[in-house]
């Protein structure tokens, strides 16, 4: 009986390794993508290792690659990093850090850690849950990063290999998992429609921006 | 340029994380708060989607980056994993591209 802590901790470290490595894996096509939108290999590690949020990253190098002013693209990566604050929130308790650990611990709070951690039982394997899956993301992330911004360098011009539609490919397979409702799926065709309005109209960056109105609208709205 | 917006984007991004970690838990009682939470990523990367794929500075333009959307939606719907969809979306925009 007295092992049975122990084993619980190893399956769960096993599984937030395995997340890092499927998670990290794609950290190659960040890479090779930050790359093609113009990013130099370092500027691309740089994004991985201080931004650490995928989504983010990628919106980031979206509105880069279109032509947009960066800082619109760091504006709508912010946005999207909103959504680990609320991660923070309902981490915070269950972790139970604070002073240093926790000012370490922020830096690992994203998608995969937070599905790691909300569902265990007690803190302690909340915590191992946290930095198994948390930990193994920012490592291989990272390295991954590195990996396809020097590939993606090699492949010289890009745009024929077709990258910028990769980019359009890689947000959609990270909303696909989102669009479990009807008003996400509504709320998303909308932001589509008023996005691609804006667009003759407004500077590049603007319209992906505007798009936030469409969620405080329906969020504020539905019962 | 890039620079200031990767190290502005880093800083904000962190201190995003830092400020939800350190906010107490009561704030997610309101549902309203807690939708707004949820539709934000939709909204965000449905519009990133459709400027990335339709868009060209400021005009609207149909060409092979749609055919690779289109790719990636099958290959989605086959739950095939994220580096292949983000792989058959700029094989199949090139492949347009070459013909």
């Amino acid at each position: 009986m007295t092992d049975q802590p122990e084993a619980r901790r190893r399956a769960i470290v096993r599984d937030g390794v395995a997340v890092g490595v499927a998670t990290g894996a794609y950290g190659i096509s960040f890479g090779a993508i930050a790359v093609a939108a113009g990013l130099s290999v370092w500027q691309a590690c740089a994004t991985s290792l201080l931004m650490f949020t995928g989504a983010s990253q990628f919106a980031l190098v979206g509105v880069v690659a279109s032509g947009g002013n960066p800082m619109s693209g760091t504006m709508t990566a912010l946005l999207l990093g909103v959504r680990n604050s609320f991660y923070g929130v309902r981490l915070g308790p269950l972790l139970g850090w604070s002073g240093w650990r926790r000012a370490a611990a922020a830096h690992l709070v994203i998608d995969e850690s937070t599905a790691m951690s909300v569902n265990q039982p007690t803190a302690t394997d909340a915590r191992t849950g946290f930095l198994s899956a948390g930990g193994s993301v920012f490592v291989l992330w990272n390295l991954a990063t590195l990996v396809g911004a020097v590939a993606g360098e090699s492949l010289g011009d890009l745009r024929t290999f077709g990258l910028d539609a990769a980019v359009g490919g890689a947000f959609l397979a990270l909303l696909w998992p989102r669009l479990r409702d009807g008003i996400s799926r509504g709320v998303g065709v909308v932001s589509a429609v008023v996005a691609l309005a804006l667009v003759p109209f407004t500077p590049i960056g603007f319209p992906v921006l505007a798009a936030a109105a469409v969620a405080l609208v329906a969020g504020g709205a539905t019962r | 340029m890039i620079w200031v917006a990767i190290l502005v984007g880093g800083v904000g991004c962190y201190a995003l994380k830092l400020i939800g970690l350190s906010l107490p838990a009561r704030l997610l009682d309101r549902p309203s708060v807690q939708r707004v939470a949820d539709l934000l990523p939709v909204a965000l990367l449905s519009a990133l989607i459709a400027v990335q794929v339709l868009a060209s500075g400021n005009a609207l333009e149909v060409d092979a980056r749609l055919v690779g959307l289109m790719a990636a939606v099958v290959a989605l719907l086959l739950r095939a994993p994220f580096l292949v969809v983000v792989a058959v979306a700029a094989a199949a925009a090139a492949l347009v591209r070459l013909l």
